[in-house]
Order: C-alpha cells, then structure tokens, then sequence
C-alpha cells in the first residue's frame, strides 16, 4: 500500500505525528515492531514536567504544557492527566541556590512558570517530608499522566483519523527511488512519500536503513511500582541533583524512578534491572519519605530510550536524506513533549516547515560521518 | 559471600542435591522460605514428628524425616526463613531474612522450588473462605488446624483425596466432594501397564476415594459450579441432569492439580516448553537438568510435575551435573550409572503418564463475568475486549487492562491471560507466550531493599 507518510516506531511521538498530520488530510501508515507503546512510552513514568527543562526544550514543552491541560480536545480523553503539581526539592543550601539561580535566569527571560519555595512550602505541599528539605522549586501546573490511557487514546484518536496502524511490524530495509520510499518489513512492503523516524532506543538503525546514519546512546531508566497505600503524596517529587522522582498514582501505588540505569543486554535489544543501582534510587525516596520504608514494592522494571550526548531529542528534516523526518532521542523526558512535538512533526509532514525554531534538535550533530571527521 | 552452589528450596529435590553436593566437596548454601526444612511435601516435618498430627498425614509424609536427618548431618550452609527475590547474572542472589537484605555470589544455581497449584478461575473463586485445598494443607501440616462448619472440596486429582483422607483421619468432616475430573478416556486406560508397576501408589488413591465416598456427598458429573455470598462464601450452586442444584456451605476448598513455579526460570529468560496434556509450561533441561543458560539447573517439580519420589532422584542428577561441570566431580556420569539414579527415575515416574491423562487440566470456557486477575480483578470478558485490539502478546493485555500488575505477578492469572488470548486469536495455546517476569520474584518492602550494603556507592 502507498500512502503520503510511512511512520516508523508506535510509541507516544509516533503516534502522536500520526494522528495530527492524519486530521490534515495526509494518508498515514504507522508500523510498529511489537504492540504499540511497547517500549520508552509504556515504561515512562509519565511526568508531565516544564520544571527544570533545558531552555531549548522550553517552547516546546510550554506549547505542550497548554495541550495537557486541554488534552480532551486532541484525543477525546485526559490521558489520566491530573495537574497536581511538580516539586524539586533541595536537600541542602548548595542544591537551593543553584535552583533559585535558575529560576532568576528563566524570570529574566520573562518565564515565570517555575516558583521558589522555602521549606514551609515544602511542608505545607508535601505534609510528611523529611525536615531537611530546606525548600525547592514548584510548578502548579505540572503533574502526571497515565501512560497507558494516553496510549489507547492516541491510538484510537489516530485509528479514527484514518491511521492504519501494523503492529508485529518490523521494518527491515529501506530504499528511496525516484522520491519514493519502499520499506520491506516482516509483514510484506510499504510505500510512501516520506518517512518519519519515530523508532525510540531503535532510531539509529532506522537511520542506517534510510542512509543517514546518526548515533545515539540507549537510556535504561529504571522505575519501581509498590503496592496500593492511602493517598499520602499529592505532587511528583523529584530532588535537585539526585536520583530521584516519586509519585503516587491514581491507583494508589507509588512509582519511584528518577534516572538509575539498568543493563543493557550485548545486543542492544533489552535491558534488565540492576538492583543495586535500583537500591540507591529507593534510598533516595526513603531519605526524603523515611515513612516509605515499610511499603511493599511489587515490581520493577528498565525502560529503553535513545539518549543524545546533549540530552535533548533530534526533531526535524534529514540534512542527508531527503523525505525523511527524525523525532527521537528524548532522553528520558519526551513524555511531556508528545501533543507539541506531534504537531510539529505534522507541520513539516504537511507544511514542509514549522513555527519553531529547530535549530539546536537538528540530525546533523550526532551523524556519524562528522563524529569521524 | 561466595558458595559454588546456592540451591533455591530446601525440599525433596534441593535436599537431595544438597546432601550429594556436600558429599562431593562442594561449598553449599540452601535457601528457603520457610522456617524448617521439607519443602510442601514435608512441611514442618521435624516438628510434626513429635505430634498427633504425625500418623494421620500418612505413610509418605513419614518418609521424609531420613531425608531431612541427611541434610541436616551435610554441612550444607542453611538459610531458612529466607526469600531469593532477584536473580542476576554472575550469579548474584539477592535475599532477605528478617527484613534485612543481603548478596551472595555462587557459580551455579540450581532452582529446586517446586510447584504450585494450579490457579482455576470460575464465579466466586475470590470469595472469602474459597481457598485451595493446598493453602489449607499448609495450615494443616505447620500449625494442626482444620478449617470449621460445612466443608466442600471440588477438584481433581491425587491431593484433594489425599487432604482428604488426612482430614477424615484426624476426626474431621466433609460435607461433600464435587469430583471435577471427566471420566477416564481410553488414553488413561492405554498407560495403565506401567502405572501397575507402581500398584501401591495406585492402591492408596483407590482407598482414599472410598473413605470420601463414605464420609459425605461425592458428586460427579457436573457443571457451572458457583460459590456464592454477600460477605464470604454461604452457598454452592451447580448444574447437574439437567437441574440447578444448590448447597450451604462455610467453606470450599479447590485444587485441579500443580504446575512448575516458572516465575524464576522465565524471569532468566531460559527456553520453556509448553505441556499441551497437562497444559503448562516448563524450562527445557539437558539431561543434568542444566537449562538453556549454562549453570542454572532446575530440579524437581520446578522442571515438570513428577512428584517427591522422582524429585529427590532429579535433585541428585542435577548435583552431578554440576559438580561435572564445575570441576568438582571428574566422572558424574560413572557416578550417575552407580547409583542407578535413571532407572529409580523411571520407576517414580511411572504412574506419572496415567496420573496425567486421567487428570487434565480443566478446559471449560470461561464466563466474560469471571474474575480472571484477583490483584487488580480484572474479568474474563475485559481480557478478551483487550485482546482483540491488540496482537496475541501478554504484555500487551497486561499494558491495557493491569491485568498481572500485582503483587503476584501473574502467577494467578497468567496462564488465564495465555489460554483467552489464544481463543480470540485462535492459535494454539502453546504458541502465546506467557508474561514477562520483572523483578522482585518477591515483594519486598522498600526499606529491604534500601538496607542491600553497596547500594549508596551506586548512586
Ligand atoms: C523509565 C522511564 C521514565 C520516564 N519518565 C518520564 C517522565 O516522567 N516525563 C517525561 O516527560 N518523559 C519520561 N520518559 C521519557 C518518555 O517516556 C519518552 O521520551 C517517550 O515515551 C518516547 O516516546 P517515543 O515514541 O519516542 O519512543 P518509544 O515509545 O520507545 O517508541 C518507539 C517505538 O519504535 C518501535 N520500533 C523500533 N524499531 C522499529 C522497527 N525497525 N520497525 C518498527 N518499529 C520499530 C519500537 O518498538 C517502539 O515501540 C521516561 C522514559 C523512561 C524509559
């Protein structure tokens, strides 16, 4: 089947370009190696998080800040989103000043989203914090989601919009002739026009396939789910400079992350937990919760991402390849991203360009040829 | 600390393997959940010697005090009350006793952790006071307690008519026996030659039934069968010729068999084989019962329900084996053909291939109603809904109704979530994977694990 745009990759990004291009009229195939939100979108943690963003990121994840809280109108569903608050908490003086630094930096950029509180603050919003907590920063209008709400409703967004989406899908080669591409996959041949790369911990080798090798780094973010306790903590917290973020979700259970790596197998193809790093994680929860310490802890599990060496994604046109799109390489952080980077993706898709500047997400800065040059 | 071999379960097949080990002059450490030695079959067997309880649990049961003597006199390092909650490669084991946790490295592992039953969904098996005739094994053998009132058991297969017997011997009554096993086919009939051999065993079952017959009600023959109550358990309802009928009852206990404990096996990522007669799966083993990753080696039910007899020969093979392959025992195989250990396999597993066509796993369609995770009670019918907006992946169903998300991981439903994903796909059930295992193989608390030394150079 030939259609205007051939998606690769059925995670949150891959879905969400899918559906907005496929509302303006564009035919959309999306391919997805196993089911989709297989991967970084169905292990994420699901914060939905403007606090401490890198300033390139900032408009982006302003736009899609707006979108969360109107997430209805895109998808017919909140996504379990609920606004209730993102806390970075600072253990110490050193780590206060620096988050009170960064806010007088983003004020003198006239963004006033992220508030500096004292350690009443800390424990009016978060009754049961240890009293080290010396303060942090705050942002209201953060909060979480439920990662696999938000997938069924991508995907039955997308599938209404005309989306066919294939899953058990993957994509083993891809050749471009006369401006079109032909992907051969294990479920028989696609065409399209263009390409999107929306294959997460798997865009490199997408990128080989479409002759615009790029390299990138795999995240193994590791979360851990406890049992179901009575509603103790409102806002997702994280800690300034540590391995930490702590939420409770809807269900009552708490998931901890905050960035400890698991092993990635030889391969490159799965990631395991590593308990030990896990442990350090969990001290960290328990140092800023030392009431968490008897809660029972159910599973765990290691999340696979493409991290880029700036930690920020790779969002736009091949500078190599023409008819092919990167949006990858999110770095721990894209779940907050996926209304905004969607519409964007969908305005190159169908514009051929976009209202932001994509500068500092361009491919060309982790291509292969020029790390050997 | 540092053993050569750490030995998961302290029953039948780990004893065994542990009292061999010993003897070949491997440095062993024995680990198990519960406080004394045994394994299911032998619970609380050191304690119980001493009690009235004793002559009623019957002549096997008795048996096992040799066994447990011998491992006891091995020199083996023994950690009771001790769960193995992680399994990473190395092998590094990860443990916690009395809330505290710790590591041990050891260069093999043998997994010795046998069964357990069988989970069989049907309406009102989330009842309280519905439990498994297993569950109230244990309360019999670790502690002498029977359950109280109207007691039902429905099932099939050796254990409920062995709990049974055990129960009528100790004064106890039961109201009636729901026997759900379908009338023997000719294929059962076909095995029996070799099930002669072992005509004892066959002799014990066929005399267990008639003290049943005489205690209460035996019903066969029947289906739908419900438990039903507002706060718990009150009544039994089910279809027979024709009718609904329907009893009180206080307390039912069900059992339609074991399977392996794959949890550990699936969570290493070893090769399994499905069981199509007997509808489970299990880790494929060589002959030393090493499976497809080398140095961890399974024993007993973990590798395929066998029972104790044929447990404690598998636990001595596996000894073998890995003394053969760790260097500590030149010649396992002399040694293997010395203590006949293949022919006393053979003989323990003879009635084994009747026992398993006369008792199939129940295969009746299950209700869209029915509860089919207890965890997070997500239904039969939510299941399919999942299943056909979705490829025929556990992980998938799993993602979009949480079923398998609790604390037990799928142990209770897994199976469930194989067999509806086959129906709605219709594949065989044999080609639908089964779950993927995330660590704990345990829950344990936070605090457990924050305690594991080492832990803070991590961060
Ligand atoms: C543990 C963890 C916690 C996180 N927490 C947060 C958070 O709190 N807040 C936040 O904003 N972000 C968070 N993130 C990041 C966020 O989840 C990701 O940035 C986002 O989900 C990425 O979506 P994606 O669609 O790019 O990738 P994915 O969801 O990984 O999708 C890529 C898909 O491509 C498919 N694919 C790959 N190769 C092929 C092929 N050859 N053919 C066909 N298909 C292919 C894969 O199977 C996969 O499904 C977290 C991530 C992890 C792992």
């Amino acid at each position: 089947m030939s259609t205007d745009v051939l998606i690769i990759g059925g995670g949150l990004h891959g879905l969400s370009a899918a559906l907005q291009a496929a509302r303006r009229g564009v035919s959309v195939q999306l391919v997805e190696r196993h089911f989709v939100g297989r991967h970084a979108s169905g292990a994420t943690a699901a914060g939905v998080r403007t606090l401490g963003r890198n300033v390139a990121e900032l408009p982006l994840s302003l736009e899609a800040a707006e979108s969360w809280h109107h997430m209805k109108a895109l998808v017919d569903d909140d996504c379990g989103f609920v606004a209730c608050g993102q806390l970075q908490l600072a253990e110490d003086g050193e780590a206060l000043a620096k988050i009170a630094k960064r806010i007088a930096r983003l004020e003198a950029m006239g963004l006033h989203h992220e508030r500096l509180v004292d350690a009443d603050d800390v424990q009016s919003v978060l009754p049961g914090v240890s009293p080290h907590c010396v303060g942090g920063a705050f942002v209201s209008g953060d909060g979480s989601a439920d990662p696999h709400r938000a997938i069924r409703a991508f995907r039955d967004a997308a599938k209404k919009a005309g989306v066919t989406i294939v899953e058990e899908c993957l994509v083993t080669s891809l050749t471009r002739s006369a401006g079109h591409w032909r992907a051969e996959t294990i479920r028989g041949i696609f065409e399209a026009r263009l390409i999107v790369n929306a294959a997460g911990a798997w865009a490199d080798h997408i990128s080989v396939l479409a002759g615009d090798p790029l390299r990138h780094a795999i995240r193994t973010s590791m979360m851990v789910v406890t049992e179901r306790v009575a509603p103790r903590i409102k806002p997702v917290v994280s800690s300034f400079g540590r391995r930490l973020s702590l939420k409770q979700t809807s269900q009552g259970t708490l998931l901890i992350g905050g960035g400890s790596q698991g092993k990635l197998a030889a391969d490159r193809q799965s990631a395991a937990v590593d308990i030990t790093a896990l442990a350090s994680s969990v001290q960290a929860a328990i140092r800023v919760f030392p009431e968490l310490r008897g809660v029972r802890m159910v599973r765990t599990w290691a999340g696979m991402e493409a991290m880029t060496p700036d930690h920020i994604p790779v969002i736009g046109f091949s500078q190599k390849v023409e008819g092919l799109i990167h949006v990858f390489g999110f770095s721990g952080h894209g779940f907050q991203l996926v209304p905004s980077v969607g519409r964007v993706v969908a305005d190159l898709i169908c514009e051929g360009h976009t209202n932001h500047n994509l500068d500092a997400f361009r491919a060309s800065r982790i291509a292969i040829e020029r790390v050997a040059a | 600390m540092s053993y050569d071999v750490a030995i998961i379960g302290a029953g039948p097949a780990g004893m065994s393997a542990a009292v061999r080990l010993r003897a070949l002059g491997a440095a062993v450490i024995v680990i198990d959940e519960q406080p004394a030695p045994g394994g299911q079959i032998f619970r609380g067997i050191e304690r119980n010697a001493a009690s009235p309880v004793f002559p009623a649990l019957g002549e096997d049961y008795a048996k096992g005090c040799a066994l447990v003597a011998a491992f006891r006199a091995s020199g083996a390092e023994y950690l009771p009350s001790t769960q193995v909650w992680q399994i990473e490669d190395g092998w590094n084991l990860f443990l916690t006793t009395e809330r505290k946790a710790r590591h041990i490295t050891a260069r093999a592992v043998l997994l010795a952790n046998g069964a357990q039953e069988r989970p069989v969904p049907f309406p009102g098996w989330t009842l309280p006071n519905v439990m498994t005739v297993g569950a109230a094994q244990i309360l019999l053998k670790s502690g002498g307690m029977l359950p109280e009132g109207r007691i039902w058991i429905a099932g099939a297969g050796p254990l409920p008519l062995l709990y049974a017997t055990q129960l009528l011997n100790l004064g106890g009554r039961i109201a009636g026996y729901l026997d759900t096993a379908t009338t023997p086919k000719l294929s059962a009939l076909a095995r029996l030659p070799g099930a002669w051999r072992e005509f004892g065993n066959l002799a014990k079952g066929l005399r267990w039934l008639r003290d049943v017959r005489r205690s209460g009600m035996m019903i066969k023959g029947f289906s739908d069968l419900r438990a039903e109550g507002e706060e718990r358990l009150e009544h039994l309802t089910w279809e027979a010729a024709g009718k609904r009928h329907r009893v009180e009852a206080d307390v039912l206990l069900v059992h339609e068999g074991v399977v392996p404990r794959i949890h550990e096996t699936l969570a290493l990522r070893c090769e399994h084989i499905w069981n199509e007669e007997q509808g489970y799966l299990a880790p494929k083993l060589d002959r030393w019962g090493q499976t497809s990753r080398k140095d961890l080696f399974v024993a007993g039910d973990a590798g395929g329900i066998g029972g104790w007899m044929a447990a404690t020969v598998s636990g001595e093979i596996a000894a073998l084996g890995i003394a053969g392959q760790l260097g500590i025992a030149a010649n396992p195989d002399d040694l293997r053909q010395a203590a006949h250990l293949d022919q006393r396999r053979a003989r323990a597993l003879a009635l084994r291939p009747f026992l398993d066509a006369l008792y199939p796993p129940p295969r009746t369609r299950l209700a869209d109603d029915v509860i089919a995770c207890r965890c997070e009670e997500v239904t039969a019918g939510a299941i399919r809904s999942a299943a056909r907006n979705s490829p025929a992946d556990p992980s998938a169903v799993k993602a979009a109704t949480r079923c398998g998300m609790g604390p037990c991981q799928g142990r209770q439903c897994g199976y469930t979530v194989q067999a509806l994903l086959a129906e709605v796909h219709g594949l065989p059930i044999g080609d639908v994977s089964f779950f993927h295992i995330r660590p704990p193989l345990k829950p344990i608390t936070l605090g457990e694990i924050a305690s594991l030394e080492h832990a803070e150079g991590a961060a």
